[in-house]
């Protein structure tokens, strides 16, 4: 495995677009762009599945898998055997 | 007009204002290093910078003070409310993947600040970076508001009201030299410890190079791996790190053959192998564990990477250590 970020879980129906341009202006990383009345998944590879074109898409068009790609929450949840606690608990984080 | 009633359910309104004093930059070093975490907050509420009219736009920011500060310090000549979310003291993309930035605590806070009375228009500004929280269509159905996602930095903030048209530029997150710098003090103060700890465990296992070794392996990867991560060859983090790890293993590896050339061949290709064993391990897994901080690593990725590499970290690490006992047994 030379690239673990190549492939994501970010699915795209554009039979499903209604054109509000949403996903193209939540996304950090260009991921969606608009052509003409529907928005285009043009670089797939970029997503870091934050979620936010998911949420903010109000036809339910975008599925994606969304979490914090942070290896040491990952790692503290398995030690624990709990829920992954990114930032914010008592726990040191991003 | 004035009745009793009116004036005890009056918004309450906090100042605010856009230079920021000593004690704020106090503050921020703190932060930076770690100090206090989660007690750099801001009162959630409603606030007027300048003096806002109810026509102003009203911006959206957490309750840390870099979330707050960075945004009130880039709306200098500008007035305008910003309404503070309780997000536990937590900056705006982190708390939006919690969800603490989310639609909840908006629709929460735009009603207890009784927001509809002070402003005239309905409409938010957000940063683009609290949209993994937020369901814009949500908010707007349940407080009659609608949510603009406004640029990832607030500094673009001035340029994007002209046309509240954000450019693809404003639009995408950056990971500068500078971005990567200002994490660092943060995990020195939180691996110092541990590091001095593990290093005078090494001293008397294997003397002042071994203590050396272990502050070189961290080093490696809590300063220079942030530092260099564009620039080091390969994608995974692990590999990154591996690589980074060995080049810092190197001068330890070649130290046997300089200072003990009246030792045996295999007890000195020996020693230089715990070296290039151990060290990478722990730089490998300290650049790992870096992915959390940057800006673009998928969570599906970090896990991948997860399953490939630590089992490698742990044997290599592991035998490494063992060498080291074994030559320590049979001298």
């Amino acid at each position: 495995m030379l690239n673990a970020y190549l492939e994501n879980t970010l699915v795209y129906d554009p039979f499903l677009c209604n054109g509000c341009g949403m996903c193209v202006d939540v996304c950090p990383h260009g991921t969606f762009e608009m052509d003409g009345r529907l928005a285009v998944l043009v670089r797939p590879q970029n997503c870091m599945e934050c979620g936010a074109c998911q949420v903010n898409c109000i036809t339910g068009a975008i599925h994606v898998e969304s979490g914090v790609g942070c290896a040491s929450a990952m790692i503290m949840a398995a030690l624990k055997g709990q829920k992954e606690v990114s930032c914010g608990g008592d726990e040191s984080c991003c | 007009m004035i009745n009793l009633a009116t004036i005890s359910s009056e918004p309450k309104i906090l100042p605010a204002h856009s230079r920021l004093i000593a004690s704020d930059r106090w503050d921020h070093i703190l932060a930076r290093l770690g100090v206090k975490r989660g007690g750099h907050r801001v009162e959630p509420g409603l606030y007027a910078l300048g003096r806002p009219m109810p026509e102003s736009p009203v911006f959206v920011s957490a309750n840390y003070s870099l979330s707050f500060d960075a945004l009130r310090s880039s709306l200098a000549k500008i007035d305008g409310y910003i309404l503070v979310l309780d997000t536990k003291g937590i900056n705006v993309w982190c708390a939006a993947g919690k969800g603490t930035f989310g639609t909840d605590e908006i629709v929460k806070r735009v009603f207890a600040t009784q927001l509809k009375e002070v402003v005239t228009h309905r409409k938010l500004i957000l940063p683009q970076l609290g949209a993994p929280g937020v369901a814009a269509h949500e908010v707007k159905k349940r407080t009659g508001f609608w949510v603009e996602y406004g640029p990832v930095q607030a500094a673009d903030i001035p340029e994007y009201l002209k046309t509240h048209i954000a450019t693809p530029g404003m639009r995408k997150v950056n990971f500068t030299l500078r971005d990567r710098l200002v994490l660092v003090p943060v995990e020195l103060t939180h691996t110092f410890l541990p590091m001095l700890a593990a290093a005078i465990v090494f001293y008397f296992i294997g003397g002042w190079i071994s203590s050396l070794a272990v502050i070189a392996a961290v080093l490696a990867g809590i300063l220079l791996f942030p530092i260099l991560l564009p620039w080091i060859p390969t994608h995974n983090f692990s590999t990154k790190g591996f690589l980074l790890g060995i080049l810092a293993a190197l001068p330890f590896a070649l130290s046997p053959f300089i200072r003990h050339p009246d030792w045996s061949w295999y007890h000195r290709l020996g020693q230089a192998l715990e070296f290039l064993l151990a060290m990478p391990a722990v730089t490998a897994f300290i650049a790992l564990n870096f992915t959390g901080s940057t800006t673009f690593t998928s969570r599906s990725g970090v896990k991948r990477e997860m399953f490939a590499y630590i089992p490698a970290m742990a044997w290599t690490f592991g035998t490494g250590i063992l060498l080291a006992i074994i030559f320590i047994i049979v001298r």
